[in-house]
């Protein structure tokens, strides 16, 4: 079978995964103890392991910010949120509540809260998204601030740290977790028609309009998933390290979460989205800093590396790219 | 009153019933020399936002400033401390890099027809990652040249400063009025803002347009990267962490509509002004955390964003 | 190769897309001091030869000469420094500039090299003097009617030393004063010694201002005439390629009408837009809504389809008073409406043609209800094989089909969903003449099916060919309702003229 023969969508998935795959194989050629997993005490430990759990919050985060660039959006917001929820969580545990439903009740409230600013924001009062989302990015972390009264507040709450640095079935919790929200969201998407309106709003709004979809409402929606996602990424990351830091919780992981999506195939205009793919491009922004360290390369050079894999995939992804690459081909073909 | 200046008026009254609500409640606020000092402390990002609001204004938008004056404080303070070089053609390598890096960017998002966010996104992590290549630590710079030029200025009444960094605000802002309102240039950002399509068909080069309003962004960028190694006398590749958030949030407080097509780069300056009468006001409260800034002007730009739809929608209705 | 009054020469001018032929070999001569009508069905060609007049495309072969010299404009900047101006339909100003930068951009008078605002503001007022417009040029563009704007872009092209003036469709949303006053500027150009190129679906339009006429059909040259000589009926039967048959499809007339069930009915019904009108449809009844563009067509569309809110008056459907807070529940009520903007409004285009078929229905049911996935394919083949849709493959991007096939693909979105009542804007806009007929066919159908349609169309043969009965809309009224025997193109047009 050849590649042309393939359906689009199996297409799509090939590059990323195979992106992800041929990372991989370069960590073991360089480090060849990087696939094994040991087992102690009943859990699993490795490199391999480490990858997925470090890569969690940006995989989360990922995961909603698919379903806003489905709609033709983007969250910038994220990692504020991720701040609030954070602040949130700590702030009760810090009061005196123990009671560890209302802990995490609390800051999933706080995300859906600024998910849904977010929301109609863009939906009913049709701002634009970058600009909307840019709001909350810009006061979340005040608002992180503010409920810290400036301070990074420490706290120590058995079952709250389990978010961060439990272990289920031997994985640690993170992993567990994301792959409950990717269940979850993949039921709620493809096993009702609600995808099916994501991606038509993204493809064509207006035209989703004309269809009787309530195209205000999907995107109200998505950015509350997305507000979630945040919320749960950010309790991990305070439960990570038994505190709340309202400046770096979350700092610049929005940014990695655009770029898992994009790594993931998804175009930025709106229209088809796949969460699983966008996971796959968490790990390998992941994996990529670790080959990065593996392999010598100092750890400064990480974002530079970064930047030139986003224009990589950036112009992989660009119909006019492959024109020029097509009329080069044809230019030497004719030459030679 | 001519509709048109409309966010014009809003802005600059509102900084100025922000100056008179400071200086109602506090006895040294209302000053000559708090005002100036305004400029003295934004200077930088005055020119900043400058840049910023032809990006907006031709319906774009640029990440990568906060990266960019980053980087040219690196490179400078490296070019001085490791290479022995004069602070001037430090200076000039750099601002002439940061035209080409913007002018790169402008040309990607052109002939490729990428967002402009993600493509500056990408250059700000290019800008930011570079700047870490050259030096992660902070670097200091140590040159007589820049003791004299950080000193240099003007004592006004009532001990108010008008020293170099402002004075190269200044500069900045007449020159981009100029270019704005009163070169081919200006009409070709405000046509491509309006309506890019349109405005190919009444023969508006868009590709040459593009290019230098990012290459100019960019450029204006680099030079707030100067002006903020005055203050710091030191290139550090985490500085100006954000720059480009302030920068945005003043373009649009300043009343251009971020959808490109109508606003002033004066609107502009009011903007960075009416931030930092916010900072100054918490500054003299003591009693507010800084953080309140932040919220404040979150505020702000929701208000703002607020009245643009407003007024966009009323527009088209009439 | 050209006689001294020839300006603009064009010899088996060649344009090719991917898989169409565009225009194969078409000549075309424009003299100084003439106005030339351009004329053809949607489709024949006309908008793809003036945009490689123009620069906007570029020829695969042939020739154009300006004045006799070969001409290569690259890009529409190009051909105006050549001195070919065109004006479009949608004024291609900018809306955000003012008067006077908009008739002056990339010519701005400069002082010490800055831009002279004053003397800019003084030639533009002076310039739309000639237009008999007393205007204020330092206000935005968008402050001014689109008649008001459609003037100013013609000054713009003709100051511009322009020697070729290319009107493209620029009376579609004048009225007819405005149409009077544009035809006397164009007269007056012509005086001038310009040669102007009119493009133009109003045929009386073209004798009322035209010297002569060219037509195009599927992208060759049918003929050049002069419009003294040439006859209404001959033009028409030239555009269309074969003579004028009558109409041989059975109207349900007025009679038949009262027996049948009145399936919707507005009473009175107006929108912020629209002045207040009744309408009905029976069931199995083909209801034409013509008029021109702008004359309140779509607006009565989104109206009865809730796009737009009811303001006064009210709508009732199997007798049942109806009111919709959203677009959903006019679905659910039985309604489906195919717009006018395929592109902008109807495809999702990166979207399979599956799943573009079912979102209606999907939509109808409500997320929860997802449709089963074979009962999706079963659905999408149905359709695909029932209104001969070509494609290989329902899980083909829908964006890589032909515009008929994408219409097609819409009617079948709204056919799964079962309406009673199915409003068409516009169904065979830039569609070729085959599935053009094909789409005809399907409309007529569908009223034997027993479905209610209201059909809104610039295209009078087509009204004409199904309407049981036809509403004539100007200026965001109805002015006329026609019926049986009464629809023929001829009283429709005066009824639209508002001659009747």
């Amino acid at each position: 079978m050849r590649y042309k023969d393939l359906s689009p969508a199996v297409r799509r998935s090939l590059w990323p995964i195979i992106g992800l795959f041929v990372l991989l194989l370069a960590n073991v050629l360089i480090s060849p103890e990087f696939f094994s997993i040991e087992i102690k005490d009943g859990r699993f430990y490795g490199s391999l392991i480490d990858v997925m759990n470090r890569a969690a919050p940006v995989a989360l985060l990922a995961i909603g910010m698919t379903l806003v660039i489905a709609t033709g959006g983007v969250d910038l917001s994220v990692g504020s949120v991720m701040a609030i929820a954070g602040a949130v969580s700590a702030g009760l545990i810090v009061g005196g509540v123990d009671n560890i439903a209302i802990v995490i009740g609390g800051g999933l409230l706080a995300g859906v809260a600024a998910g849904f600013v977010n929301g109609f924001l863009v939906g009913y009062f049709g701002i634009q998204p970058i600009v909307a989302t840019l709001i909350l990015m810009v006061a979340g972390r005040g608002i992180a601030q503010l409920i810290n009264s400036g301070q990074i507040v420490t706290f120590h709450h058995e079952a709250f740290e389990y978010l961060g640095v439990g272990y289920l079935f031997g994985l640690p919790f993170p992993i567990i977790l994301v792959i409950i929200t990717f269940v979850l969201v993949q039921l709620l998407m493809r096993r009702t028609a609600l995808g099916l309106f994501v991606e038509g709003v993204g493809a064509n709004a207006s035209a989703s309009h004309y269809i009787g979809i309530n195209d205000k409402l999907i995107k109200l929606m998505v950015y509350c998933v997305s507000g979630l996602c945040a919320a749960v990424a950010g309790m991990i990351a305070a439960a990570d390290i038994g505190g709340s830091d309202a400046n770096n919780a979350g700092l610049w992981l929005e940014l990695d979460a655009i770029l898992a999506v994009v790594i993931g195939g998804a175009s930025l205009m709106g229209g088809r989205f796949s969460v699983f793919l966008s996971i796959i491009g968490a790990l390998i922004i992941q994996a990529l800093t670790i080959t990065i360290i593996l392999s010598g390369v100092p750890p400064k050079f990480n974002l530079l590396i970064k930047a030139a894999a986003i224009i990589v995939i950036l112009l992989l992804q660009s119909p006019e790219f492959h024109r020029q690459i097509a009329r080069f081909k044809k230019a030497g073909g004719a030459q030679s | 009153m001519n509709k048109k200046f409309l966010p014009l008026y809003v802005t600059s009254s509102l900084f100025v019933l922000l100056f008179l609500v400071g200086s109602v409640q506090f006895e040294n606020f209302g000053t000559l020399r708090v005002f100036m000092n305004l400029f003295t402390d934004n200077a930088f990002l005055i020119i900043a936002a400058i840049g910023m609001t032809f990006v907006i204004l031709s319906g774009g938008i640029d990440l990568s400033v906060g990266s960019t004056i980053a980087l040219s404080g690196v490179i400078i303070s490296v070019l001085l401390r490791d290479y022995g070089w004069h602070p001037i053609p430090a200076f000039a390598f750099v601002l002439v890099l940061g035209t080409l890096f913007g002018a790169a960017m402008g040309a990607i998002i052109h002939f490729y027809q990428l967002q402009p966010f993600i493509v500056t996104l990408a250059g700000m992590f290019f800008a930011r990652g570079l700047s870490s290549v050259v030096s992660e630590e902070s670097v200091p710079i140590t040159h007589m040249f820049y003791d004299n030029v950080a000193m240099f200025g003007f004592e006004l009444p009532g001990g108010a400063w008008l020293g170099s960094s402002t004075i190269i605000a200044l500069v900045v802002l007449g020159l981009a009025i100029w270019l704005a309102n009163f070169t081919r240039f200006g009409g070709r950002v405000y046509g491509i803002g309006g309506d890019a399509q349109s405005a190919a068909l009444m023969g508006v080069p868009i590709a040459r347009t593009t290019i230098s309003v990012y290459a100019l962004s960019s450029f204006f960028a680099a030079l707030s990267g100067i002006v903020f190694s005055f203050y710091t006398f030191s290139g550090y590749s985490l500085a100006a962490v954000g720059v480009e958030l302030d920068a945005i949030a003043a373009v649009v407080i300043g009343g251009t509509l971020l959808t490109g097509g109508y606003g002033y780069v004066v609107g502009t300056l009011f903007g960075v002004l009416i931030m930092g009468v916010v900072q100054t006001y918490i500054s003299f409260d003591g009693t507010l955390s800084s953080w309140w800034t932040k919220i404040v002007i979150g505020l702000l730009l929701f208000v703002f964003i607020a009245l643009q739809r407003y007024l966009v929608r009323r527009g088209t209705k009439a | 190769m050209s006689t001294d009054d020839t300006v603009l020469a064009l010899r088996g001018v060649v344009k090719t897309f991917p898989g169409v032929k565009a225009l194969n070999g078409v000549d075309f001569t424009l003299r100084k001091g003439e106005i030339h009508a351009l004329l053809g069905e949607n489709g024949a060609g006309k908008s793809t030869l003036i945009k490689v007049m123009t620069g906007v495309y570029r020829r695969n072969g042939g020739i154009i000469a300006l004045d006799g010299t070969e001409i290569h404009p690259a890009n529409t900047g190009d051909a105006q420094d050549l001195g070919i101006s065109t004006v479009y339909q949608e004024v291609n100003l900018l809306p955000n500039l003012t008067v006077a930068q908009n008739v002056f951009l990339e010519r701005e008078p400069k002082r010490f090299g800055i831009i002279d605002w004053r003397r800019m503001n003084r030639e533009a007022r002076e310039l739309l003097l000639g237009y008999d417009l007393d205007i204020d040029v330092t206000a935005p563009l968008n402050s001014y009617s689109v008649a008001v704007q459609q003037l100013i872009a013609i000054a713009r092209g003709v100051s511009m030393s322009a020697k070729v003036l290319i009107l493209d469709e620029p009376t579609a949303s004048l009225d007819a004063e405005e149409v009077a006053s544009l035809f006397n500027i164009m007269r007056d150009l012509r005086d001038r010694g310009i040669g102007i190129v009119f493009v133009t679906h109003f045929l009386d339009q073209v004798y009322a201002v035209c010297d002569r006429i060219t037509i195009l059909r599927n992208g060759t040259l049918v003929g050049e005439y002069e419009a003294a000589t040439l006859s209404q009926q001959d033009l028409v039967s030239h555009m269309l390629g074969k003579e004028l048959e009558k109409a041989v499809h059975e109207k349900v007339g007025q009679a038949e009408a009262q027996t049948r069930e009145t399936l919707f009915e507005l009473n009175q019904g107006s929108s912020d837009v629209l002045e207040p009108l009744d309408i009905s449809v029976c069931a199995g009844q083909v209801v034409g809504l013509a008029g021109l563009l702008g004359s309140g067509r779509t607006e009565l569309c989104k109206l009865v389809f809730g796009v737009d809110e009811l303001s006064q008056g009210d709508a009732k459907l199997n007798n049942q008073s109806i009111r919709f807070s959203n677009t959903r529940q006019a679905v659910v009520a039985g309604l489906g409406l195919c717009p006018e903007d395929r592109k902008k409004d109807g495809i999702l285009g990166p979207m399979s043609i599956r799943e573009n078929m079912i979102m209606a229905l999907q939509n109808k049911r409500g997320w929860w209800r997802y449709i089963p996935m074979k009962k999706q394919r079963e659905l999408a083949e149905h359709y695909v094989k029932v209104l001969k849709i070509a494609t290989s493959d329902i899980e083909k991007p829908i964006n890589q089909l032909s515009g008929g096939n994408q219409q097609k693909v819409i009617l079948a979105r709204w056919l799964a969903a079962e309406p009673k009542l199915m409003l068409l804007d516009e169904p065979t806009r830039g569609i070729d003449v085959g599935a053009h007929a094909e789409i005809i066919q399907l409309i007529r159908k569908l009223c034997d099916d027993g479905l209610g349609l209201l059909v809104a169309s610039s295209e009078l043969e087509e009204l004409v060919e199904f309407a049981d009965k036809v509403v004539v809309m100007r200026d965001r009224r109805k002015v006329a309702e026609l019926s049986g025997s009464d629809i023929s193109q001829q009283t429709i047009m005066q009824a639209i003229a508002g001659q009747s």
